[in-house]
């Protein structure tokens, strides 16, 4: 749409403020939405995460690409807590939770990471839809147990967010009966209906059938579009190129280049960034 | 090469009438066989044992009286174990080491020890420190807690099949962990668990005989009692058998039929997108 302006190739400073930066819908003056500095990780010797930093702001979808292994999964999951980085603080929506990794803090950290995972929806490579639940009470078992949300509201949200993904009608329906492109399809309603500030995907699409990919590839770009805050982990170059505002590269635990995707991905500026992207173009990806 | 249409779907339909004629083949003479192996069992008793028809209908009665005692013991007893279980087992996957302590030690110490040993324990040794209990509580008591330490491992397993990424979905969500475990994981484990359940429930239907060591009349004690006193244990221990048979027999088809429910309930995992 209209946010890939064609002065989006020009080299704005990437963490400028996307109000000052061209091309991108954001509300001037907004604070950004997510925040995240310096993210360090060891898992025993290996050292996975070096001082990795993001900063995403509302509307915005961030697009994090990177060769298998360089970390940038276990970025996204230090995001949200789910793996608890060696150093560094993450910032969600004014929730602000840094690194433990003595683990000095007790509950109130506990909970301040709930706060934060609230903010944070979170759609995984493998679905992990709960297979005893059906289709609407995968959507609602959060909102009604975490948020206290009375029962007829939480299945008016998820019913909204179904309807947006396609599959109102599965409504009644359990995981095992969906394909796979559905089951992610559901995740991304089920994640939706907690209403959180920013979506986190990681490699939502890497676990289906190729002939799957396009209906969730597709839903995505239609949250991008209308201005959901996204960080998608992908290999998907077609999707970072349409649906992204920014794109981060990761190599070894640290982004080696950021910027808009005309400028990451078609004209890398890091020789790493370029190594790894020309294996793409090798297979004739973009056009 | 190619066959017409036609003939290949006599083929198939030849094929899978002739399986069947061998599948009816197979099952006749299962049942044939064993009828026949039951009926050499009654040859010999008949032929070789003085069976005396008025001892039978006198002592029959007698042994089968048991059995209630029997069943009330056994159930009690899982009802304990599987109490037990669900904390041993929860205690083993906590990351608290007062609980991991207790938890082990539990498991370690009535797996590591007979099972007669330690009903005679609640029975006679109870009583030097001043505790004396009827030996129906101590039966119960026995066979639930050390049910109980073995179901605790078999209850960890189940828990510990449910994909972790159940309960990263959940804690993503923003539940804590322990609501994450009551809603997500322990709902999931439970399908699991629930057909062991009924196996240890069978198997303790038999342990249940030890508790004749501790006079506890059930279907053992009644059998050993009146097949002492006139020496014919020969007559009271078979006697006794079948009914423990018959009761097997009977709570595992009520086992299958559990697990047959369970498995519909979950009819919808095993059809594929």
């Amino acid at each position: 749409m209209s946010r890939t302006s064609d002065l989006r190739g020009a080299t704005a400073p990437h963490e400028l403020h996307p109000a000052e930066r061209p091309g991108v819908l954001v509300k001037p003056g907004a604070d950004p939405v997510l925040r995240a500095t310096g993210i360090e990780k060891w898992f025993g010797e290996n050292h996975v995460l070096r001082g990795a930093s993001i900063t995403v702001w509302p509307g915005e979808t961030v697009c994090i690409l990177g060769r298998s292994g360089s970390g940038k999964s276990t970025f996204l999951r230090s995001l949200n807590f789910l793996e608890d980085p060696t150093d560094g603080r993450v910032e969600i929506d004014g929730v602000s939770v840094a690194a433990d990794p003595f683990r000095r803090e007790g509950k109130q950290r506990l909970a301040r990471i709930r706060e934060l995972r609230m903010r944070a929806g979170m759609v995984f490579q493998e679905f992990n839809l709960f297979p005893h639940l059906s289709v609407i009470e995968n959507c609602i078992e959060a909102p009604l147990h975490v948020k206290g949300m009375p029962r007829k509201e939480a299945e008016e949200i998820a019913e909204r967010y179904l309807d947006k993904v396609g599959l109102l009608d599965k409504r009644d329906e359990y995981p095992s009966r969906l394909s796979g492109g559905q089951r992610q399809r559901v995740a991304i309603a089920r994640a939706l209906s907690m209403q959180p500030k920013v979506l986190l995907f990681d490699e939502p699409t890497s676990a289906l059938d190729p002939t799957l990919v396009g209906e969730v590839l597709k839903v995505m770009a239609d949250l991008a579009h209308e201005g959901r805050t996204m960080i998608v982990v992908t290999h998907e170059m077609d999707f970072a190129h349409e649906a992204a505002d920014r794109v981060y590269y990761m190599d070894q635990g640290e982004f080696a280049e950021v910027g808009p995707p005309e400028q990451v991905i078609d004209a890398p500026q890091d020789p790493r960034t370029a190594k790894f992207l020309s294996r793409f173009r090798t297979l004739g990806g973009k056009k | 090469m190619a066959k017409p249409l036609g003939q290949q779907s006599e083929l198939a339909a030849a094929v899978a009438k002739n399986d069947r004629r061998r599948e009816r083949a197979w099952r006749l003479h299962f049942r044939l066989v064993s009828a026949g192996i039951l009926a050499l069992i009654l040859l010999f008793i008949i032929t070789y044992l003085n069976v005396e028809a008025t001892f039978i209908s006198r002592a029959a009665p007698f042994i089968l009286a048991g059995a209630g005692l029997t069943i009330g013991v056994s159930l009690l007893s899982i009802t304990l174990a599987t109490l037990l279980a669900t904390f041993g087992a929860l205690g083993r996957l906590s990351r608290s080491a007062t609980a991991n302590a207790i938890a082990s030690f539990y498991v370690s110490f009535f797996r590591g020890t007979p099972l007669l040993l330690q009903l005679l324990f609640w029975y006679l040794a109870l009583p030097q420190v001043g505790i004396v209990l009827d030996p129906f509580v101590c039966a119960v008591g026995a066979l639930g807690m050390n049910y109980g330490a073995y179901m605790t491992e078999l209850f960890r397993a189940g828990i510990q099949a449910v994909p972790g990424g159940q309960r990263e979905a959940a804690v993503a969500l923003g539940m804590s962990e322990s609501t994450a475990f009551r809603r997500i994981v322990a709902p999931q484990a439970f399908r699991i668990i629930v057909p062991a359940i009924g196996n240890d429930f069978v198997a303790m239907l038999k342990d249940s005989a030890l508790a004749s060591a501790v006079t506890l009349q059930e279907i053992l004690w009644r059998a050993q009692n009146i097949g002492r006193k006139e020496f014919k244990s020969l007559q009271t221990l078979l006697i006794a058998a079948a009914v423990y048979w018959v009761l097997t027999i009977a709570f595992t088809a009520v086992q299958n039929r559990v697990e047959a429910r369970l498995a519909a309930g979950d009819r919808h995992k095993e059809v594929k997108g």
